[in-house]
């Protein structure tokens, strides 16, 4: 095995590590909002990483350049959907946790 | 104007993402063939809504803090990350969560899409939505400042900064 597939793997590793604390907070996490927060942050960069190990470890220009482009899709769709998802759950009603400590949210008029 | 923008970048991105037009390949014909009948019907499709300047395109400078602002992100991104991780790893997962208010001055609807973007990406925060004179609705998962002035200055300050010289 080469360095560069060693740190290639090292990279992948961690966002394998991400996606799990990921995964964790989904389950551990009291309501749709909270899992959400965890659920974006972490799948994006796990993710992320994951798609830059490839790209180290690659050995075609091509495929580097469709990890990068893949990881800048994930990187600005990743937070939207979630911004779309905690949008439609708050405004068809779904609550918060019932320890929250405010909810300042309007519908625009 | 707009259109032609939008159809070159579309289709500079077909020609990155199949990597044939480069070296012309096997398929070489159908696949630009295939590219500019895709980026033509996507800008057909969305090109008359896209409100696209062309001036700030040309303005250098902006690239620039694009770059700067990609590794801020970055680094937020990974604090992000720990955050998380420490907070469903902790056994008494201290969480304090709320929907808050804050406001921007951002006015272009694309910075305000990269300020949402970011500030989900942050750590603790997610954009739920936005109202017409920039109030946007944030979900905090641990609520430091129900005061809209100071929560903006600890969520939104350190971004708005950036975007208004990126994309405003």
């Amino acid at each position: 095995m080469t360095m560069t597939d060693q740190v290639g793997l090292v990279i992948i590793a961690t966002g394998v590590l991400f996606d799990l604390l990921g995964c964790i907070g989904m389950v551990r996490l009291p309501d749709v909002y909270n899992r959400l927060q965890a659920g974006t942050k972490c799948v994006t960069l796990g993710v992320c990483l994951i798609l830059t190990g490839t790209a180290v470890m690659a050995d075609a220009t091509p495929i580097r350049l469709k990890a990068v482009l893949c990881a800048l899709f994930v990187l600005i769709t990743s937070p939207t959907a979630a911004h779309a998802l905690a949008r439609a759950a708050r405004v068809s009603g779904i609550r918060l946790w019932e320890k929250s400590v405010a909810d300042q949210f309007a519908r625009s008029k | 104007m707009n259109r032609l923008i939008l159809f070159v970048l579309l289709f500079l991105f077909w020609v990155v993402l199949t990597w044939t037009a480069v070296p012309p390949g096997p398929a070489y014909l159908q696949d630009v063939g295939a590219g500019l009948a895709a980026a033509l019907l996507v800008t057909w499709a969305v090109g008359e809504k896209s409100g696209t300047r062309l001036a700030p395109w040309l303005q250098p400078q902006r690239y620039a803090w694009a770059i700067v602002y990609f590794f801020v992100l970055a680094v937020y991104v990974i604090k992000a990350n720990l955050d998380v991780a420490y907070r469903v790893l902790h056994p008494a997962m201290p969480i304090r969560p709320g929907i808050v208010r804050v406001k921007t001055r951002l006015r272009q609807p694309a910075a305000r899409a990269a300020l949402g973007n970011s500030i989900t990406l942050c750590p603790g925060t997610l954009a739920v939505d936005i109202h017409e004179d920039g109030t946007m609705m944030v979900h905090w998962i641990y609520v430091r400042s129900l005061d809209e002035a100071e929560a903006g200055r600890m969520i939104i300050s350190r971004f708005e900064w950036f975007l208004e010289k990126i994309l405003e």
